[in-house]
């Protein structure tokens, strides 16, 4: 059977057979992968879906794989919380978490998007596969390329997070760190695709590789009812993933799967690499390039790929982009856990902290249904609350020595009650 | 005066396959003129339908985007390696053919990252 899906050019709609190949040679423009709606309307139904696998791979019908495909990692599937405690903290009513801090197997939502390029990669008969990344990514690969037994080359930022560079070198990965920034690497990463034959996720599988984001889309829609929220707030470091989940729910509603509806998109970056917000902001209709610094590294990408499709997403949404200091990312971090129990690494710090400030501003209404997407755990970047937490002295394993650290306990926070007192028109940092 | 440019693989078809020239363009706007003499398929492709250069055709100059640098104000200096990459992503055409080399033709694989490998 022939595959019901294709190739085509963002810019020129120019289309190609199926390969491993992300630019138009007419316009120079990225290609994405367009798949047959028809072809799809049987079996990509609300019944069928629901017979399907607890994974993201209940949509397969609507992923770039063949019919027939078997996937041997159950990656997706998150739980979508509703999150009253940080509605209550935030000015909101109706707020939800998409919590992909939980995705399997390597806790971000980069394990979707590769599932569905190394299927692709062993479709196009290649050994060797790899990626350019800020960490996450590189989890996904290494840990998935494992399981199929692929070999790996995976390039990150030297600087990169203790925590996932050792999440990478677990799985027995090749990982190449690169003296410069992820923009760097990315064009390093353009350059080898070309020399060698290796599938490179994110540059030659990348029209693939960014299918699998349509899943969180189509999760969203499913846990809410088969309906679609108001607004959704995600975070943005290529911008691939806010076009995805937006292609995502146009493609429920044109099979007639939610009703249709504007779904508002708010991007959500880091201020200190910002191009996409800043984009939004000016009206530009171009991506000027910027030197990340920031504590967000896995948003770190100052010349992103998809920048221009993810604001040109957001502005025609009617939505909005907002960009965050690290002092707020990292309280956003302390916040969603204390209030929701989701610990999340510094992405979703700033995506907290932007749907906070979307509330603030008000350009969310309090009561509207909102979905804001974390897409990474906070076990990989806990190096962002060093100093955040003193460790108390030991108490020794006496009732009588705990019942005097309980009342010592009550003395202090009764004495920090008083110097809140003590402080006239002073503004709690969080 | 000379700069090295190193062409992406999605241009070839427009270059008769070549994949580098040398240039002794002083600055961008030079050296977009000299790739369009030289190869006169690539013009229309390289620029819209307005004339301006695609925006997804990025320009580095040694390892840096031309655009931290100046941009179209940035002046070439001597031996330095422009590389031109559409949209920071690439790829290869598909190369079906050489994924049949017959058995023990080729001794290499794709890991070894040898440039002529066709066994992977």
């Amino acid at each position: 059977m022939a595959l019901a899906y294709e190739l085509r050019c963002r810019e020129c709609g120019k289309t190609y057979p199926n390969a491993p190949l992300s630019i138009c040679d007419e316009c120079f423009s990225p290609l994405e992968v367009q798949c047959d709606l028809e072809a799809a309307r049987g079996s990509f139904t609300r019944e069928k879906i629901a017979q399907g696998p607890d994974s993201m791979w209940r949509y397969k019908a609507l992923l770039p794989v063949p019919e027939d495909y078997v996937a041997p990692t159950p990656a997706g599937w998150t739980p979508l919380l509703r999150a009253p405690r940080l509605a209550a903290r935030i000015g909101a009513t109706n707020l939800y978490v998409k919590n992909d801090a939980v995705c399997l197997p390597t806790l971000s939502f980069k394990d979707r998007v590769v599932s569905v390029a190394l299927a692709n990669a062993q479709i196009f008969g290649f050994d060797t596969v790899g990626c350019s990344s800020t960490g996450n990514l590189a989890n996904a690969v290494a840990a998935q390329a494992a399981r199929l037994g692929l070999k790996t080359y995976i390039l990150v930022p030297a600087d990169l997070e203790p925590a996932k560079i050792l999440n990478t070198q677990v799985y027995g990965a090749r990982l190449v760190r690169i003296d410069g920034n992820y923009d760097h690497v990315n064009r390093l990463c353009s350059q080898i695709a070309e020399r060698y034959s290796w599938g490179f996720v994110n540059v030659n599988l990348r029209p693939y590789y960014a299918e699998g984001s349509k899943t969180v889309g189509f999760e969203i829609a499913e846990q809410l009812g088969w309906k679609l929220p108001d607004n959704v707030v995600v975070p943005m470091a290529g911008g691939s993933l806010i076009t995805k989940i937006r292609k995502a729910f146009k493609e429920l509603i044109a099979l007639g799967l939610v009703e249709e509806k504007e779904v508002r998109f708010f991007g959500a970056q880091a201020t200190g690499c910002s191009p996409i917000s800043t984009a939004v902001k000016t009206g530009a209709d171009h991506i000027e390039p910027q030197r990340p610094s920031t504590i967000a590294r896995s948003l770190a990408i100052g010349n992103p790929a998809d920048g221009v499709y993810a604001a040109r997403a957001i502005r025609e949404s009617g939505g909005w982009a907002e960009d965050v200091s690290d002092v707020e990312i990292v309280s956003a971090i302390q916040e969603l856990a204390e209030t929701e129990g989701v610990f999340t690494e510094t992405a979703g710090g700033v995506t907290t902290a932007v749907t906070a400030r979307l509330y603030a501003h008000g350009r969310i209404r309090p009561d509207e249904l909102t979905v804001t997407c974390i897409t990474g755990n906070g076990l990989k970047t806990t190096d962002a609350l060093t100093g955040a937490y003193e460790l108390e002295r030991p108490v020794r394993p006496r009732l009588a020595d705990f019942e005097t650290y309980i009342e010592q306990q009550i003395e202090d926070r009764e004495d920090n009650r008083f110097e809140e007192r003590e402080v006239v028109g002073g503004a709690s940092v969080r | 005066m000379s700069v090295r440019v190193l062409l992406p693989n999605a241009f070839q078809k427009h270059t008769d396959g070549a994949r580098e020239i040398q240039s002794s363009a002083h600055n961008l706007p030079e050296l977009l003129s000299e790739i369009e003499t030289s190869f006169p398929a690539l013009k229309t492709h390289l620029r819209d339908e307005q004339g301006q250069v695609r925006r997804f055709i990025n320009f580095y100059v040694n390892e840096e985007d031309i655009r931290f640098l100046g941009n179209e104000k940035y002046s070439f200096k001597d031996g330095d390696e422009v590389l031109v990459i559409p949209s920071i992503a690439g790829g290869c055409p598909p190369r079906v053919e050489t994924r049949s080399a017959p058995a023990g033709q080729c001794r290499c694989c794709s890991y070894c990252g040898q440039e002529e490998c066709c066994c992977y």
